[in-house]
């Protein structure tokens, strides 16, 4: 799709609105309608649509396949990390209250580290699942 | 009207023959699904729906899609058994729904086991206005430890699959 000049243009300008939606989504979800699950797919349907554009290569240069493979294990051991570090501070595993003096503020903080754990797992195993498929219809395989 | 228009859609759905047509077909059906969601006041089930549903599947249906061919091969068997097991399920389920509470009513047993506890806890409890969020990252943390869990082993599955074909492509023996 390298010669759609108006695709190409539209992308560029709302690709930042997408991401900065994502990450509101992101860490508004305590207050608004989201959380990681949504703002995951969000970022990753933004990085899709950028690699859709401009070529599977630049969001490969963008973003390398290795960092994101890495990615999809690094949120789910935020998430578990959590819950083994509520039981080294003296809690039960995912019991928040023991991460700050005040419980309410260990929730509030707890539920901010899981979601991101979340966001960070949906969104790399999105664009792992798009690199595998669309690098596999490449004449010269992933 | 909603419920109309996914009824059709599924249909239209199940007609089809040309697989393009039923992924975009699909994306009109979450759409339609999410604003079911919204009537209900689902709000974040609306955007899940409408962020997984309507946009990323589509997407990765039409990714998948450019590996195979267009077309659905016509069926090579009639489904009579298949159609009988799903009459009778729908008209069993159908039966069963008249023993369901109305929809909404406050004294339905889904209202009275543990959401007036997570609905009295949670301003006090966990400080954060929404409801969704403190019953899905704390009450039900293990769950949502779990469902992370299973993307993890879907993208990690995906990657086993289909990604390994790099290092055995030039001058492989196998």
């Amino acid at each position: 799709m390298r010669e759609h000049l108006i695709l190409r243009v539209v992308t560029k300008v709302l690709l930042p609105f997408i991401i900065l939606f994502g990450l509101y989504v992101q860490f508004h979800g305590d207050f608004g309608p989201g959380g990681g699950f949504q703002a995951g797919v969000i970022i990753a349907a933004g990085c899709i649509l950028y690699g859709i554009v401009f070529g599977l290569d630049m969001l490969r240069r963008a973003i390398p396949p290795g960092v994101v493979t890495f990615l999809v294990a690094i949120g789910l051991t935020i998430y578990a990390g959590t819950g083994f570090a509520t039981m080294m501070l003296g809690g039960y595993f995912l019991d928040y209250q023991v991460l700050a003096h005040d419980p309410v503020h260990g929730h509030h903080y707890g539920i901010l580290i899981v979601e991101l754990g979340v966001g960070i797992t949906v969104s790399a195993a999105m664009l792992t699942i798009f690199y595998n498929f669309a690098g596999r219809g490449e004449p010269d395989g992933p | 009207m909603l419920l109309i228009l996914l009824v059709i859609t599924a249909l239209t759905i199940v007609r089809m023959r040309s697989i393009l047509a039923v992924i975009m077909l699909s994306g009109i059906y979450s759409l339609l699904m999410a604003s079911i969601f919204l009537v209900l006041d689902a709000v974040d089930v609306a955007f899940t729906e409408a962020a997984v549903g309507a946009g990323v599947t589509t997407v990765l249906g039409l990714v998948a899609l450019s590996l195979t061919e267009d077309r659905e091969k016509p069926p090579t068997h009639k489904p009579f058994i298949a159609i009988m097991v799903v009459v009778i399920t729908g008209v069993m389920l159908l039966f069963a729904t008249q023993d369901m509470p109305d929809i909404g009513d406050p004294n339905a047993p889904i209202h009275q086991h543990v959401a007036p506890r997570y609905i009295s806890e949670t301003p006090v409890k966990i400080g954060i206005p929404n409801f969704v969020t403190s019953i899905l990252a704390d009450y039900r943390g293990y769950d949502t430890l779990g469902e992370v869990a299973v993307i993890f082993t879907a993208g990690i599955g995906v990657m086993l699959l289909l990604g390994r074909r790099r290092k055995r492509r030039p001058g492989d023996q196998e």
